[in-house]
């Protein structure tokens, strides 16, 4: 289903628009996600970075323009869209588990139904990611039983055991404490590492700094800086820049 | 056990009552159901010969309003304003008949319809499942759209079908929410099964009706009577509350 054009954006937004009644959420965003690139999105609260990333599998439809995720147009082509999803892997801000599955049936579930693999397979996946996570002992917990930071790294796991070619992170840390906040990022650092493409909408600077080969900023629907993260946090080119990491910095 | 000692309770209560209204009055012949008399024991199982079919009766067309429920339910959380529009004249068309005008339109109108013969048995849970059907229809569709948006954006994202989303994260987790109204329905079908000894069908009232015909005893009987629907209700209320705690507790909150 994919090109086979190793130099082809994983994922690619051609003046893409999406409103909400008169309201413009995503005002003509271009941009493009090569492999293997981490990007991650800041910007004010509702300037439609969550907008964005949720545009890119589908879970808001965008009034005009084009989502090519893959090679494949996912406005035009709504059968693929099932197909597409499986290849990029979500993670939510309130985690989203499936509350009355434990956490080895929350991670096989996909796997099984949607890639169809044996259920000892999806098992093994699913041992294999929470040990990534580094939670293999919880397997046979509810995700009540759980903390927020564990719930978190089950979810993501989730996500790794479709083995996505892309993951989007939309604020992965804003619903938890303060002292779980690091053992998420810890993950999703080394996930980095490992070469994995992401899109990371997050206010975590210091995970940008460490990760991040390009930095967006968003105001208003709009893309108003995009460069990398060295140029972005040393000097932002746009007075909307300087102030929102002014903001965001101070404390 | 709360709803164990509340039946106990409930059941030394009418005892007490019966006992009463035997000790001041000389009108009563408790004889009639007596299980200390022969006369008695013999109608007491005429009485309870209608249990099968009062069961019977309540469970295929719980079961078969449940299917129905569920279907009528699915289309109206649809996108497709026909899908929705469907789903609300169902159920506001099916609510709003009574249902012995339905017992007796399906069991004397529909065979003139259909040009087929329909037995009392199948009248009777064609009525109660239909009427019952647009009542679930509406405790499922409440149970479903309770469940939070996020479910379903998480089933999207892993790339789950319908299908898949529905059976193995929606309803899941739907029932476990509407399982109390569910209880509910169960009971009220139980109780509305009576309705359906006005086309002959010989379960507990209509068996409680014959009895009266024949010993001329109404108190006595129906007393019984109330207390056999009494012990049956309070049965099925306290599987429900069973079941609704062993699916709490397999939840871990």
């Amino acid at each position: 289903m994919s090109t086979s054009d190793a130099s082809a954006p994983v994922i690619r937004l051609n003046n893409v628009k999406k409103f909400y009644g008169s309201f413009q959420a995503l005002d003509d965003i271009s941009l493009d996600v090569a492999a293997g690139e981490r990007m991650v999105i800041c910007g004010p609260s509702g300037s439609g970075k969550s907008t964005l990333i949720r545009c890119v599998n589908q879970l808001e439809t965008h009034d005009a323009g084009q989502v090519i995720v893959n090679g494949i147009d996912v406005g035009k082509n709504r059968k693929a869209l099932r197909e597409v999803r499986t290849n990029v892997g979500m993670v939510f801000q309130q985690f989203n588990l499936f509350p009355h599955l434990t956490v080895l049936e929350n991670l096989t579930l996909g796997p099984m139904r949607a890639r169809k693999l044996s259920k000892d397979k999806a098992v093994e996946l699913a041992r294999h990611y929470l040990e990534r996570v580094r939670i293999p002992e919880q397997a046979d917990k509810y995700p009540s039983q759980l903390s927020g930071g564990q719930q978190q790294r089950v979810a993501i796991a989730r996500s790794l055991c479709m083995e996505p070619k892309v993951m989007l992170f939309d604020e992965p840390t804003s619903a938890l404490d303060p002292e779980m906040i690091s053992e998420v990022l810890d993950v999703m650092v080394e996930l980095a590492e490992s070469g994995m493409t992401m899109m990371v909408v997050t206010h975590e600077m210091g995970f940008a700094k460490k990760v991040a080969d390009t930095m967006v900023f968003m105001d208003e629907g709009k893309i108003v800086e995009q460069s990398t993260p060295a140029e972005f946090f040393s000097n932002p080119k746009t007075e909307r820049g300087r102030l929102f990491l002014q903001q965001i910095l101070q404390h | 056990m709360a709803s164990i000692s509340r039946m106990r309770w409930a059941t030394f209560a009418l005892i007490a009552v019966a006992v009463f209204l035997t000790g001041c009055s000389d009108q009563l012949q408790w004889y009639v159901v007596s299980p200390a008399t022969e006369t008695g024991r013999t109608n007491l199982m005429f009485m309870l010969g209608g249990l099968k079919y009062t069961l019977l009766l309540s469970i295929t067309a719980i079961i078969i309003s449940i299917i129905i429920g569920l279907l009528v339910a699915l289309p109206g959380i649809s996108k497709n304003p026909f899908a929705r529009g469907f789903n609300r004249v169902y159920v506001e068309v099916v609510r709003s008949v009574p249902l012995l005008v339905l017992i007796l339109w399906v069991y004397y109108g529909l065979p003139i319809m259909l040009g087929i013969a329909i037995n009392v048995f199948w009248a009777g849970v064609v009525a109660l499942a239909l009427s019952d059907s647009a009542f679930e229809a509406e405790i499922f569709r409440a149970g479903i759209q309770s469940v939070d948006r996020g479910q379903i954006e998480a089933s999207d994202s892993l790339g789950l079908g319908y299908f898949d989303r529905m059976r193995y994260v929606v309803l899941p987790q739907a029932l476990r929410r509407v399982l109390p109204p569910l209880g509910n329905q169960l009971v009220y079908m139980l109780k509305m099964s009576s309705l359906v000894s006005v086309i002959g069908m010989e379960e507990l009232t209509r068996r409680a009706n014959e009895l009266v015909t024949a010993e001329y005893r109404p108190l006595e009987t129906y007393t019984v009577l109330i207390l056999e629907y009494l012990v049956l209700i309070l049965l099925v209320s306290a599987g429900v509350r069973w079941l609704e705690r062993r699916l709490a507790v397999k939840d871990g909150n």
